[in-house]
């Protein structure tokens, strides 16, 4: 099943047009996409090394999650609005970008990641909260966090490259990779 | 001033790292990543200094625990910069927004590290919450203004 004719349909709409073509709507919500980072990731970051027991050591993880959680979703959140809004503006060429699918994918895995933790060890936080070091699972869990959203943040910001379009001519391997359909750009 | 910065351009590190298609978007990436990290550890002592966030802990141990982190990824922040700079220089040299996020970035860099790191070292009762507060919302416009004005000089030209 391909997208693509949603895309398509999408990349048609008023909505979609206006803000592509905006002077400054496009850049203000790229720009709140981007600085957002600092609230979503940074917060993330804190807790993940935590977790790997190399900062606030003294402070418990349930007092850092407990705490920071709110702002993380709301971080997340502004990301997720300000993501799919610019995703709006430019559905078939991001549909068609080998860094978008890749961090698609990464961002399926970060939730998994965080799904399992949050479902997994962080229930018995009572018994492991305070110690300096965490137990393996919880360390796991934010070294895969740190890695998981590190290639998010990058493949994210590559997508604003042309390198792999396919309107540019591909090789096999990224014509499948991106999806290209000859004629579509 | 232009001489310079044209200069630097046209240096061989500028030329090497105009000429290859990767070096822009790789540091490019090293500094958005060390951006998360430098927000991370800037919120966290701001939005406690408003009585957010971390509230239970004492403020002079959080901003102690975090100014390892801050001080890494602002080194960090400042050489993957400097590559970016080397490499578009004389653009920079033309853009209103590059001078923006430079004023503000001297700015919040002495803030930081004078005002901010007196009165988050005071021991309790020293500063009032308006003195915190009020150091918090400085410390976030400063550095609000750096990323902002940061991120509009890929806009211009």
């Amino acid at each position: 099943m391909s997208l693509l004719p949603f895309c398509q349909w999408l990349a048609e709409t008023q909505g979609s047009i206006a803000l592509h073509e905006s002077l400054y709507m496009y850049p203000l919500v790229e720009s709140a996409h981007v600085l957002t980072l600092c609230l979503f990731v940074g917060m993330s970051v804190l807790l993940d090394l935590r977790l790997l027991g190399l900062t606030m050591r003294r402070i418990p993880v349930r007092e850092i999650t407990d705490r920071l959680l709110p702002w993380m979703i709301a971080g997340f959140v502004l990301m997720v609005v300000t993501g799919v809004l610019l995703f709006y503006a430019i559905p078939i060429r991001s549909y068609q970008n080998v860094f978008f699918r890749l961090k698609m994918i990464t961002l399926v895995f970060a939730g998994l990641n965080a799904w399992t933790y949050h479902y997994g060890i962080h229930r018995k936080i009572d018994e492991w909260g305070s110690a300096v070091k965490p137990p393996t699972r919880a360390r796991m869990a934010g070294a895969m966090s740190l890695i998981l959203w590190a290639v998010i943040v990058v493949s994210g910001r590559m997508i604003a490259y042309n390198w792999f379009d396919c309107d540019l001519g591909q090789s096999a391997f990224i014509n499948w990779a991106a999806g290209c359909v000859p004629g579509v750009r | 001033m232009f001489d310079y910065f044209h200069a630097i351009e046209f240096s061989a590190a500028g030329q090497v790292l105009k000429n290859s298609p990767w070096a822009f978007a790789v540091t490019e990436s090293v500094h958005l990543l060390a951006l998360s990290v430098i927000g991370g550890a800037l919120l966290a002592v701001d939005l406690r200094m408003l009585g957010l966030g971390l509230r239970r802990q004492k403020i002079p141990e959080l901003a102690s625990e975090m100014q390892p982190i801050l001080v890494a990824s602002l080194i960090v922040m400042l050489l993957s910069g400097a590559v970016l700079f080397t490499s578009e220089a004389v653009k920079c040299y033309y853009s209103y927004p590059f001078w923006v996020k430079m004023s503000s970035l001297a700015l919040a860099i002495l803030f930081t590290f004078t005002v901010r790191r007196k009165v988050t070292r005071a021991e309790d009762g020293r500063i009032s919450p308006i003195g915190y507060r009020t150091v918090a919302l400085v410390s976030l416009a400063l550095w609000f203004a750096v990323g902002a004005a940061g991120r509009w000089i890929g806009f211009s030209g």
